[in-house]
């Protein structure tokens, strides 16, 4: 399948008081056309800067791109002027944010909000427009938009202020969605309505879609591909079904045993001793290092390398290095479904 | 199961209501008519989505609100009854909370030791300033974090530590009875099983009882012995934790089972998910009958008219739902 966004040794960091915060350093990653590729980590592990970096929503002038290349549509969006990044950002690649109490404007009405977009990037009157954002309100499942799209945020629940957010998202038909924690601010009911909208609409409109999440049962449920960050780097990618049965990583067995399952009875979950990495101050090596059972001498002292194990599944740890000594993932994982 | 019924309970809720006022004539109803009881020594862990009423359960139950009806008893005693400051200080010191958010939770003007420390200095736990330090560094070896942490600041932890410091202040006293009130939503994945492991294993040293409110349905029922589920200001069900999972029979407790995703792709790829229309409705202006009723896929015409009660459906598993009620059963044909 083609990419349709690549993402070459990005690296970004923070000026602050302290010194330099290095939040991404050198990711490597590429969304292919139609896929949901899942992006998870705790947070401080730099995914929401790589997305915000796609997007160049980076605050100013405290962050900067340091290097690398995010290629879209044959152009490289780092190096784009604000002008020309306005064009695209919320026609061809778009967002949903977190937080939707806070993601709309309290002061605007939901129509215009939604046709706030569609009539800068498509040109379209303003009868079009309306029309279309009652469309799109009917397509996330808002009923009764003729009259809900004249109504402000504060008149709609958290779920509903979501799907609004959604629709502002695909009102033009963008070819890339960024979901940073779509619904991490939901209720579990209201969450299962929302990530099966997303699923649907990405059906209907194939876009690719980049999920940020720290929730591995919303990734098990949502994407085809997952990247895992620790650190500012991407320490694992593979497909869902490598990432969650055949993971390589301790960083991701840790977090796949560290979940309680549902289904069967656990006395103790498998914690991750300490806390991750200052990045104003990053580790030598490895940035898992030191909360890792296997560390090694040389994980201290040099990053390891990407091993590519299948055609999609890469893994940076020096315990696949051939000197390694052969260590077994946690037993829970090992049995085979997380989760089961 | 014969068992249980001879375990004491330690809490003991009945018919508890809390309501509130909001604006001039409006009464928003969090907690209405809630029943249940805690063993001692076990963990009751407190589900439901947000307005569901499970943390003002929590904060009525340590007198952090005044109950508008009902009572909790508490080894017997009624919590909200008229108290001297002797006999309050004597209960506040049995029962001890942690809250939700450790940035917020913690006075950013206090050191450690003094947050830490306050509930001996107000119960005089300790004779002198050494032995007051002592306990203090003892609790934070307690918690998992040492001594060197005592002088400084919260704003010089990180989450996760905040919330043992929080845990560390609620055990200084040596209570009988923790309420957590979403003791790790606001952390991330890999510090939450931390802080659930600590909290287990001070369970097992010290003989805690723990009341435990969440949304995280995984968590509750990794950590919990019985669990209540709570809607809209109801309890719909209770039941020892395997038992509500395993077999859970009120359809909104099966939904939100359903609704949980699992970290297992294959089981998400053939699961059929049960989703709820609708949001939870304001419990300003609750639905009549059942409060459930207006998203329930089952709901008949009877879940309109009559409210149903909390029995016993199967041994220790409760339920209000007309589903299983005899007298009602038949107006639903499955």
């Amino acid at each position: 399948m083609e990419n349709i966004l690549e993402i070459k040794d990005l690296h970004v960091s923070f000026d602050t008081y302290g010194g330099e915060v290095q939040a991404v350093r050198g990711v490597n990653l590429e969304l292919k056309k139609g896929e949901t590729l899942a992006i998870v980590g705790e947070s401080g592990s730099g995914k929401s800067v790589t997305s915000k970096t796609i997007m160049r929503l980076l605050p100013k002038p405290a962050a900067r791109i340091k290097s690398g290349e995010i290629w879209f549509n044959g152009k490289d969006l780092t190096k784009l002027s604000e002008k020309e990044m306005q064009k695209i950002r919320g026609s061809e690649i778009s967002m949903i944010f977190q937080d939707p109490m806070t993601s709309l404007n309290p002061t605007m009405s939901i129509g215009k909000q939604i046709m706030e977009g569609l009539r800068k990037h498509q040109k379209l009157g303003k009868q079009e427009a309306l029309q279309r954002a009652i469309e799109l309100l009917d397509l996330v499942g808002i009923p009764n938009p003729e009259a809900r799209v004249k109504q402000y945020p504060h008149q709609f629940s958290g779920g509903m202020r979501q799907r609004v957010v959604i629709a502002i998202a695909l009102a033009c038909n963008p070819k890339v969605l960024i979901a940073d924690e779509p619904t991490t601010a939901l209720d579990v009911t209201i969450q299962a309505q929302i990530l099966d909208l997303m699923k649907d609409l990405q059906n209907k409109m194939q876009t690719s879609i980049i999920l940020i999440t720290h929730d591995l049962g919303v990734v098990a449920n949502m994407a085809q591909r997952v990247a895992v960050m620790y650190g500012g780097k991407i320490v694992e990618t593979g497909t869902v079904d490598e990432i969650f049965y055949r993971p390589k990583h301790p960083y991701t067995w840790g977090l796949l045993s560290s979940m309680p399952r549902l289904h069967s009875k656990t006395d103790e979950l498998l914690a991750i001793p300490g806390t991750p990495p200052d990045l104003s101050n990053p580790p030598k090596g490895c940035p898992f290092a030191p909360r890792c059972p296997h560390a090694m001498k040389v994980c201290v002292e040099y990053m390891p390398d990407y091993t590519t194990l299948s055609e999609t599944q890469k893994t940076a740890c020096w315990l696949l290095d051939e000197r390694a000594p052969k260590v077994e993932p946690p037993e829970i994982i090992a049995v085979g479904g997380a989760g089961k | 199961m014969t068992e249980t019924a001879e375990r004491e309970k330690l809490i003991e809720v009945k018919n508890l209501k809390k309501y509130f006022k909001v604006g001039k004539k409006a009464i928003l109803k969090a907690v209405d008519d809630v029943s249940f009881h805690i063993y001692r020594g076990e963990t009751f862990g407190l589900v439901g989505e947000s307005g569901c009423g499970k943390s003002t359960t929590g904060r009525t139950i340590i007198r952090l609100y005044e109950a508008t009806d009902g009572e909790v008893l508490f080894e017997g005693k009624n919590v909200h009854a008229k108290m001297s400051r002797k006999e309050l200080k004597e209960f506040n010191k049995k029962m001890q909370m942690i809250f939700q958010d450790p940035y917020a939770s913690l006075n950013p003007r206090m050191t450690v030791k003094d947050i830490i420390a306050e509930g001996i200095d107000i119960h005089g736990l300790a004779k002198s300033k050494k032995e007051r330090d002592e306990k203090v560094y003892e609790l934070l070896e307690t918690v998992g974090l040492n001594k060197e942490h005592a002088n400084r600041f919260p704003h010089e932890f990180s989450g996760g530590q905040r919330q043992r410091i929080g845990i560390a202040r609620a055990l200084a006293v040596d209570p009988d009875f923790i309420i957590a009130d979403e003791p790790i939503s606001a952390l991330d994945v890999s510090i939450q099983a931390q802080v659930v492991n600590l909290l287990q294993k001070l369970q097992k040293e010290r003989g805690l009882t723990y009341l435990f409110i969440a949304h995280d349905l995984s968590m509750v029922k990794h950590i919990s012995d019985r669990v209540g589920v709570m809607y809209l200001g109801n309890m719909v069900e209770v039941a020892a934790s395997d038992e509500l999972y395993d077999n859970p029979l009120h359809p909104y407790t099966e939904a939100l089972l359903s609704a949980i995703p699992v970290p297992d792709p294959n089981y998400e790829r053939s699961r059929e998910r049960i989703i709820l229309k609708g949001d939870v409705p304001s419990p300003v202006n609750p639905p009549s009958g059942c409060r459930f009723r207006t998203r329930c896929p089952l709901a008949t015409d009877i879940c309109a008219q009559v409210a149903p009660k909390l029995r016993e459906a199967r041994e220790g598993h409760w339920v209000a739902c007309h589903l299983y009620d005899d007298e009602y059963k038949h107006a639903f044909n499955k």
